[in-house]
């Protein structure tokens, strides 16, 4: 078994205008930045965006928005880019926000088949409008739903050619859900290895939610917000 | 004398109580970590994956890959973890961490708190905060007692849309610290030189003191 593709752009040639993926990272943390750039250049639109963060101006997700490729983010928390809140404050970007939590776990339990489950998050708030609720143990609950994207876009640290993966440090946090929520889904790694060289005791994401990897290159890194100790 | 934003974070680190797993908002709430006492151990989530977060970085050894919550990079702490954005919210919504401490726009006297929106203004979204709110055993808010225009924060009714309901236990202000009761906010202490008048004054919801309130001691 080889799920090995040559770069981003064979990685998302059959993707279509009009469909929805998932992108993982929290802020610039863990995104999959070859693909971005691939999805930049495809000019694709009409996306649908499932991503925590929508990236800053002028990198990660940013890009895309800047392209006016997607149509409608779900995300959680966006404040890190002023072009997204210039369009969704001017009604050009369709925008769900979700608490981060029931986010992640709507994607994991996309992932895991299970269609609907109940959270405490965003009772009584907006969040909790025209949903249905349940008290469970004297507490008050929201009907959520799982969630599924045509292509899941995942950044891994290391991988191997049957699509085991496994992240670096902080890395990780959307990359490891999303991986099993996409009908496709995608992996770009910094280290790609030929099956068996990764140890399984280690493995975050077995190979059976991939479909496809490749090792990225050229990765920036960008980080936020660069805080050091004073000395 | 109110307190400034390291004397609320001061005062809140007394709270905290040895083996607490803690989870630190942005802003005030993140100072708090400089002030843990040497003779306790507490350990601070970072909704983003990483439990046990260390002191920033030395200049120069910043990582890319380990950030924080606020999207600052920061270091490990012997016995630290790493996870992804579902086991962490499992850890929040489980129950598991003992104290979150987080800002506010607004709390109400029945423990509403509203921290996330302004309508037409601002629109970053909620984060991890709805998730948090709903699910902390408990929750110390920290904030300024009035807003920039003098106007009371801690108030009868949320006007910003709500973060969570009913679960704001405790108010840490530049004027004093508050528990929210059964029976509304109960005044227990004031910020050193700070008067039981200018507390109830400045505060727009009402507050129950029985007597003496004493000053906190930072």
């Amino acid at each position: 078994m080889n799920k090995v593709v040559k770069n981003a752009k064979e990685a998302i040639k059959d993707m279509r205008d009009g469909q929805t993926f998932m992108l993982g990272g929290f802020g610039l943390c863990g995104i999959p930045e070859n693909t971005i750039h691939a999805l930049v250049d495809s000019g694709l639109t009409n996306l649908t965006c499932i991503s925590n963060n929508a990236g800053v101006d002028d990198f990660g997700l940013g890009l895309l928005l800047k392209k006016h490729q997607i149509k409608k983010m779900i995300s959680s928390y966006v404040g890190e880019n002023k072009e997204f809140e210039r369009q969704l404050l001017s009604g050009e970007l369709e925008v769900d926000l979700i608490p981060q939590g029931t986010l992640a776990e709507r994607i994991r339990a996309g992932g895991a088949g299970i269609p609907a489950f109940y959270v405490p998050a965003g009772y009584g708030t907006e969040v909790g409008e025209g949903k249905e609720s349940r008290e469970f143990n004297g507490k008050m609950h929201l009907l959520e739903y799982g969630l599924i994207a045509d292509f899941a876009i995942v950044k891994a640290w290391k991988g191997d050619t049957m699509g085991n993966l496994i992240y670096r440090e902080t890395a990780n946090n959307f990359n490891q859900p999303m991986a099993m929520a996409g009908k496709i889904t995608i992996a770009e790694v910094e280290i790609l290895v030929p099956a068996g060289e990764l140890n399984p005791n280690e493995i975050h994401t077995p190979g059976i939610f991939v479909q496809r990897i490749f090792l990225g290159v050229d990765y920036e890194k960008r980080i936020e917000f660069e805080t050091v100790r004073e000395s | 004398m109110s307190l400034d934003k390291n004397g609320i974070a001061k005062r809140i680190a007394q709270e905290l109580k040895d083996g607490y797993y803690v989870n630190l908002g942005i802003g005030i709430p993140t100072l708090v970590a400089n002030y843990v006492p040497n003779n306790i151990e507490v350990i601070l989530q970072s909704e983003n994956g990483l439990l046990g977060i260390g002191p920033f970085p030395e200049k120069g050894k910043a990582d890319p890959d380990l950030i924080n919550a606020g999207k600052q990079t920061v270091t490990t702490i012997p016995g630290s973890a790493f996870f992804d954005s579902s086991l962490s919210f499992a850890m929040i919504r489980g129950g598991h961490i003992d104290l979150t401490v987080l800002g506010a726009f607004e709390v109400t006297d029945k423990g509403d708190i509203s921290s996330w929106k302004i309508p037409g203004k601002m629109v970053k979204g909620m984060g991890g905060a709805m998730d948090l709110v709903a699910a902390a055993k408990n929750i110390i808010v920290a904030t300024t007692h009035t807003d920039r225009h003098g106007k009371p924060k801690l108030k009868t009714k949320c006007d910003l849309p709500l973060t969570g309901i009913k679960c704001v236990k405790k108010i840490v202000s530049d004027l004093a610290v508050l528990d929210v009761t059964d029976k509304g906010f109960k005044l227990i202490e004031r910020a050193p030189g700070v008067s039981v008048e200018e507390i109830l004054e400045k505060t727009g919801a009402p507050v129950i003191v029985e007597g003496d309130i004493p000053e906190m001691k930072l």
